[in-house]
């Protein structure tokens, strides 16, 4: 079974954001890393893949500045190759435009399983798998906390508001994972140095047969009109316990009457 | 541009709106003229009143969808009315499981960009603009689209307040899903429902969480405790949540449940930006931590600088005694 797991490259979300002051949009200058949320979806594909007795992960992201300090992490963790849409044409895309990258990325190596985390660290719009899906006319089940393989189908614990849905879907499909459905693994020295010499596969928009229009800044048709600091709450009282802070605290739920 | 019609996606639970449709519905009454709603299921009849009740005067249902997920057919189903000439001038569309996936695919059908994790909406000079909380809330972006619509947007919860508008129920008009190729083939085999008493988290009047400074997965029946004395719900940190003390369900903040309670009362929680992005919109805060540095003190109306093991104990007892 082949699988291809998009990996998002971020800035590293333990450092400060900052947007540019010319497009309010995200300075990404700084060196990129795996998005945490993505090495969950690495982790599923590389057990799905072992599980069916074969097959192999790929890796598809769309990064600036043809970054690859995310894809040796995975890499690391056991994917065979990837593929990296990296091009100037695309610094500004939204949502859509990724997705559009991403889709036709996935298209030249026809996978029977697509993997996503549910929403990125640093932009978590969510919407990107259910385009990418739609864009492939393939089916997609998001929010999988469990998911297995067997018989041509995948079969997924979907998280919802009350507990979670089981899906059964025919393949190939697209599936978002949560920080639930596994525990990814760290990469081992030898996988490390194993990563170093495993296909990076560099692309272009053009070798995608898109059209730069719909993509980048310019397909993105949405702009930062301001921003502005938000109103920020004070802070009120502090009281340290000296084995009696209790008290002002029930002083305090009476007056706010919820006892 | 002015905004003239508005579509909310209606996402119901057995036969009821939810909370987060009737706040889309409030938010579209106060931008456009007319409000319809566009929803899925069984029995779109039992909803119309509520949803007319709430300012939609239409709505378009495609029926019930199931053993299927509602995103390809719901979104394929909008997607036809827009092409046929029927389009709105706005979606709005709730940050839930099913809205995303509905944004998500109607964005692609139709080549339209998406505008994510609205917490407010606003028309300015005729163009729908919508502010988004960035940095964890520190600042607020403003976003508009410069294309052409439907401009979609997917709005987080709590943003709006619910309003009646004594409206009559919506006329319910059935609409026709096109042939969806393969993009529909996922089935629901079965439905879990975790039973849980008490109030649900967002709609509770009094939010109690905990944090890993419980320091063990047992001490969270103090928080469950609390909650139950004070009628309200428990809640949890992400690091807890991730460590499987307590499910996914319970978490607070940026990639969990935004809360606006009239009391949160945070135990041994840090206040990281992404868990304070969605509680600080409670009326007021109780914090009790250890760290007098901790950050959470800084929206606290109340702060205990104390041992959750000491503090949450004497408190339970205390309400014990009192009823
Ligand atoms: C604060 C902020 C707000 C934004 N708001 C919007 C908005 O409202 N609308 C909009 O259209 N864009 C928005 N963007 C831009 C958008 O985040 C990026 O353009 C990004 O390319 C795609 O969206 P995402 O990261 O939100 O993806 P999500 O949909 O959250 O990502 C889900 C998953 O898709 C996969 N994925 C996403 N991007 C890539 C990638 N480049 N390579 C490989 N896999 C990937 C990953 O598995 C990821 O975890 C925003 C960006 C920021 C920083
Ligand atoms: C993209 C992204 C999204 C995220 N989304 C969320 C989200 O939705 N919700 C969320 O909560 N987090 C989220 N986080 C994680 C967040 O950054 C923090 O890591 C998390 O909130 C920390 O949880 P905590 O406060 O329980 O733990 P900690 O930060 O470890 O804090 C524990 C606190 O307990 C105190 N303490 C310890 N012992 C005691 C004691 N005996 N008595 C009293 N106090 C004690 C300590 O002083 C400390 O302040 C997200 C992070 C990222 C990167």
């Amino acid at each position: 079974m082949n699988v291809a797991v998009c990996v998002k490259q971020i800035p590293d979300p333990a450092a400060p954001g900052e947007l540019d002051p010319s497009t309010l949009t995200l300075k990404r200058d700084g060196k990129l890393i795996l998005d945490d949320s993505d090495s969950y979806g690495v982790e599923m594909a590389l057990q799905l893949a072992d599980q069916a007795g074969g097959g192999e992960v790929t890796l598809v992201s769309m990064a600036p500045r043809g970054e690859t300090g995310g894809l040796r992490t995975a890499l690391a963790m056991g994917a065979a190759k990837a593929i990296l849409v990296s091009d100037d044409a695309l610094a500004g895309s939204d949502a859509l435009g990724t997705a559009k990258v991403l889709a036709a990325a996935i298209k030249r190596i026809s996978p029977d399983l697509v993997v996503a985390a549910t929403e990125s660290t640093d932009g978590y719009t969510g919407t990107t798998p259910a385009q990418v899906a739609e864009l492939l006319g393939m089916p997609s089940v998001t929010f999988a906390n469990k998911i297995e393989v067997a018989d041509g189908a995948v079969r997924v614990h979907r998280q919802t508001e009350a507990g979670y849905d089981e899906v059964e879907c025919p393949l190939p499909a697209l599936v978002t994972v949560t920080a639930g459905v596994v525990e990814p693994r760290y990469p081992s020295f030898k996988g490390i140095m194993a990563a170093k010499s495993k296909p990076i596969e560099e692309l272009k928009v053009a070798d995608l047969g898109l059209d730069p229009t719909q993509v980048g800044a310019a397909g993105a048709r949405q702009e930062m009109v301001s921003v502005e600091e938000a109103e920020e709450r004070q802070a009120g009282e502090v009281v340290v316990d000296e084995g009696d802070a209790h008290e002002r605290i029930i002083a305090f739920l009476e007056q706010l009457k919820v006892i | 541009m002015g905004v003239d019609k508005i579509w909310v996606l209606a996402e119901s639970v057995e036969g009821v709106p939810t909370a987060t449709t009737l706040e889309l519905l409030a938010a579209a009454r106060s931008l456009g003229s007319t409000v319809e709603a566009f929803t899925w299921g069984p029995d779109t009849e039992s909803l119309a009143p509520v949803l007319g009740a709430h300012g939609a005067t239409r709505a378009y249902t495609v029926g019930d969808v199931s053993p299927g997920l509602p995103g390809a057919p719901v979104a394929a189903a909008m997607a036809a009315q827009v092409q046929a000439g029927n389009a709105p001038d706005m979606v709005l569309v709730a940050t839930t499981y099913d809205g995303r996936d509905v944004a998500g695919r109607l964005s692609a059908r139709l080549d339209r960009p998406v505008l994510t994790n609205v917490v407010n909406l606003t028309v300015e000079d005729g163009v729908p603009t919508s502010h988004h909380a960035i940095f964890g809330g520190t600042q607020v972006a403003k976003a508009r689209f410069t294309g052409p619509g439907p401009a979609i947007f997917v709005v987080r919860a709590k943003s709006f307040v619910p309003e009646e508008t004594g409206g009559g129920p919506a006329e319910v008009v059935t609409v026709e899903v096109p042939d969806l190729g393969r993009a529909n083939d996922a089935r629901v085999l079965e439905r879990h429902v975790e039973e849980r008493a008490g109030p649900k988290l967002d709609e509770a009047d009094v939010v109690v969480s905990g944090g890993r400074g419980l320091g063990q997965p047992d001490n969270y029946a103090m928080v469950e405790e609390l909650a139950r004395l004070l009628h309200g719900a428990p809640g949890a940190s992400r690091a807890i949540v991730d460590a499987g003390w307590v499910p996914y369900a319970y978490q607070v903040g940026q990639t969990g449940k935004t809360v606006k309670p009239t009391l949160y009362v945070a135990c041994g929680i840090s206040g990281a930006t992404q868990h304070m992005v969605g509680m600080k919109g409670a009326k007021n805060i109780i914090a009790i931590n250890k760290d007098q540095e901790a950050p959470i003190f800084g929206i606290a109306d109340l702060g205990v600088v104390g041992d959750v093991h000491k503090v949450l104990p004497r408190l339970i007892d205390a309400l014990k005694a009192r009823s």
